[in-house]
């Protein structure tokens, strides 16, 4: 489903050119539980930000559910995002001063959907992650586990193809770490297909295949049970 | 995990995508629910940066709602002539101004138009007399002006007797020595409150008092009440063939669609008469109430159009305000934006909500000024005596709230281009 091929991205720094990505040869099948994980400066956010159509790769070609990514325009490539990615980040980003169910409700606005099937779909969302009491509140008035939850029901109310996180638990004390991974694993039972960009040995511990980035390159590609 | 039947069928129901038109009507419900959160969580912040709007707005208003008070209050004066009435007076132009040359209607040009202009009727003349020995009541003075009519005068002054009777044509006709009051003469002359039949002075005559006229109030500080109307033959007899006063006359046009002809009829008849050359101008001038109407609407329009775009210049500062603030919240908001656009929002989504969130601040500040500007407008035309109350016309509500909507679209453009433009990673990176 996803099909990454010679990718490499390099920033200009001044006069020096940085290599962030190079040569990246990756494929990566539906209802995939993939860590994507390495030190600081191994280019996994760069990957991350590639893979969720964040940024374009400065060389090869990347395939998205059947869809060529290079060249698209900046609302081309924000369309794919609403549809096909559903990204999990690590300080939750959640809209501050607007009700939970709003929030999860957000991406759905893009796609021109009328407010009460937005809340409609948002409540069932955030039924998922177990949040259904509390949609009305505010995201400073939950823990960071609830808010991270709020931020996976917000990643799922679009239906996306694949869900993206980058150190999901990376603000998260280790129970509530686990019990998150605890709503990835169940989400992966269902059919869904994750990548997870981390540091964390513990939580690339859950996933049933771990690449390991290093200088920018792919140095460890293996399934795990 | 909670009920897995409703999400399961929420799950594989398609999610609905409403059409272009409904999807850009959402958009907009959005954005101005946006725009309205963002200002109510920054409330002094909004209400200061509106405040020149605000200013603007209300300068303009209260401008043109004195001037509009001030118009309608003249233009009622006038109401009373239908379009079918004509008023014929005296022109003197600046060269003659110049060598003390006076021009007036005469007796003579009224039987004129009288007899010899078909199709017209009401003809009444009308003269201010300047008598020696003035108005007076025993030993009361009033600096009243004396007027010679005849009954037509109530119609077209649209003023008629509070008690007793107006002029009739026997008045004139014989010459009656009858005088009808103003009110503001009424009491300078220290009459009581009903003086019928009491006999009183016009220019050394003794007169009967037959009716005085309903109060009509001050205009720009004089009375318009003070006035003591006479028979119009029973005042020319009063000035004497020596002193014969300058005069106006008024009439109707019978047939509405012959008020040109009528016009030119009059103007060749009277031009003949003073034996005006071909390439001389006219001594006098034939208007219409229209015509008249028309120019103090032209003049009056004029001025408001000016002061407003004079004044209108300050909500420009205040577009200035609002630009600033909206860049200061673009920053402040980078993270937001990112996550809008990280979540799928098009460029044109985050263009919109910056744009309609500037408009809604620029208009609400436009609001807020059209309510100040009134209340501003109703103080200054109290403070100033005699000042006619003021009108806020609806195109001026229309027109303020349109251009505030304006100044805000125009100066939200430069933030909303900067919000819109953000490359989602640095907006997300963004502290």
């Amino acid at each position: 489903m996803i099909e990454l091929r010679g990718i490499g991205k390099t920033y200009q720094m001044g006069s020096t050119e940085l290599i962030a990505l190079a040569d990246i040869n990756l494929q990566i099948a539906r209802n995939e539980y993939i860590a994507l994980i390495g030190p600081s400066g191994s280019g996994k956010s760069t990957m991350m930000n590639v893979l969720g159509c964040l940024d374009l790769p400065t060389t090869g070609t990347y395939t998205l559910d059947g869809e060529t990514v290079a060249g698209l325009s900046e609302d081309q490539l924000a369309r794919v995002r609403n549809r096909k990615i559903g990204f999990i980040f690590q300080s939750y980003y959640l809209m501050p001063r607007t009700t939970i169910a709003d929030n999860v409700a957000q991406p759905l606005i893009y796609r021109g959907i009328a407010p009460a099937i937005r809340r409609e779909r948002a409540n069932a969302a955030l039924a998922r992650v177990g949040l259904e009491a509390r949609t009305l509140h505010q995201p400073n008035e939950l823990s960071g586990g609830q808010r991270q939850r709020v931020a996976i029901a917000r990643a799922l109310v679009g239906r996306p193809e694949v869900l993206l996180a980058d150190e999901p638990t990376g603000n998260l004390d280790s129970k509530t770490a686990r019990e998150i991974m605890g709503v990835f694993g169940d989400l992966h039972a269902q059919g869904m297909t994750i990548i997870i960009v981390t540091h964390d040995a513990a939580v690339a511990g859950h996933c049933r295949r771990v690449v390991r980035l290093h200088d920018g390159r792919i140095v460890e590609d293996r399934a795990q049970t | 995990m909670s009920s897995p039947t409703r999400e399961d069928a929420l799950e594989s129901a398609p999610i609905d995508e409403g059409n272009r038109l409904q999807a850009w009507f959402y958009a907009m419900q959005e954005c101005l629910r946006s725009a309205l959160g963002s200002i109510r969580s920054h409330r002094m912040r909004s209400f200061l940066t509106m405040l020149g709007v605000i200013i603007g707005v209300a300068s303009v208003i209260c401008i043109v709602s004195l001037l509009q008070g001030l118009t309608r209050s003249v233009m009622n004066e006038f109401q009373g002539f239908g379009g079918n009435a004509l008023q014929i007076r005296s022109e003197t132009s600046r060269e003659d101004w110049l060598i003390g040359k006076w021009n007036r209607l005469r007796p003579a040009d009224l039987e004129l138009v009288k007899y010899r202009v078909a199709g017209i009727s009401n003809v009444t003349p009308m003269s201010g007399l300047n008598l020696p020995g003035g108005v007076r009541y025993g030993s009361n003075t009033s600096g009243a002006q004396v007027i010679a009519t005849t009954s037509w005068f109530q119609l077209a002054n649209q003023s008629y007797p509070r008690i007793g009777r107006f002029l009739t044509d026997s008045d004139n006709d014989t010459r009656r020595r009858v005088v009808v009051l103003g009110d503001k003469a009424r009491t300078d002359l220290k009459l009581p409150e009903n003086p019928l039949g009491t006999f009183m002075q016009v220019g050394g005559e003794w007169f009967k008092i037959v009716g005085v006229m309903e109060a009509r109030g001050d205009l720009f500080g004089q009375s318009l009440d003070n006035y003591v109307v006479v028979p119009f033959e029973t005042g020319r007899a009063l000035a004497g063939p020596e002193r014969e006063p300058d005069m106006s006359i008024m009439l109707t046009v019978e047939n509405l669609d012959a008020v040109n002809d009528v016009t030119s009829r009059i103007t060749a008849l009277l031009r003949r008469a003073h034996k005006i050359g071909p390439k001389d101008t006219d001594d006098f001038k034939v208007e219409t109430s229209q015509s008249i109407t028309q120019t103090i609407e032209r003049v009056s329009g004029t001025i408001t159009v000016v002061i407003s775009a004079v004044v209108g210049i300050s909500l420009l500062v205040g577009g200035v305000g609002i630009m600033n603030i909206m860049l200061v919240s673009v920053t402040e908001r980078t993270r937001e934006i990112g996550i809008a656009k990280a979540l799928g929002a098009p460029r044109s989504f985050i263009l919109m909500q910056f744009l309609i969130e500037a408009m809604v601040l620029a208009v609400i500040g436009g609001i807020i000024g059209i309510g100040f500007g009134w209340l501003l407008g109703v103080l200054a035309a109290k403070m100033i005596p005699h000042f006619p109350p003021p009108a806020v016309p609806w195109w001026a509500v229309l027109g303020a709230t349109g251009f505030s909507a304006l100044v805000g679209m125009l100066f939200g453009i430069l933030p909303a281009r900067r919000a819109a433009n953000l490359a989602p990673i640095d907006a997300l990176r963004h502290e």
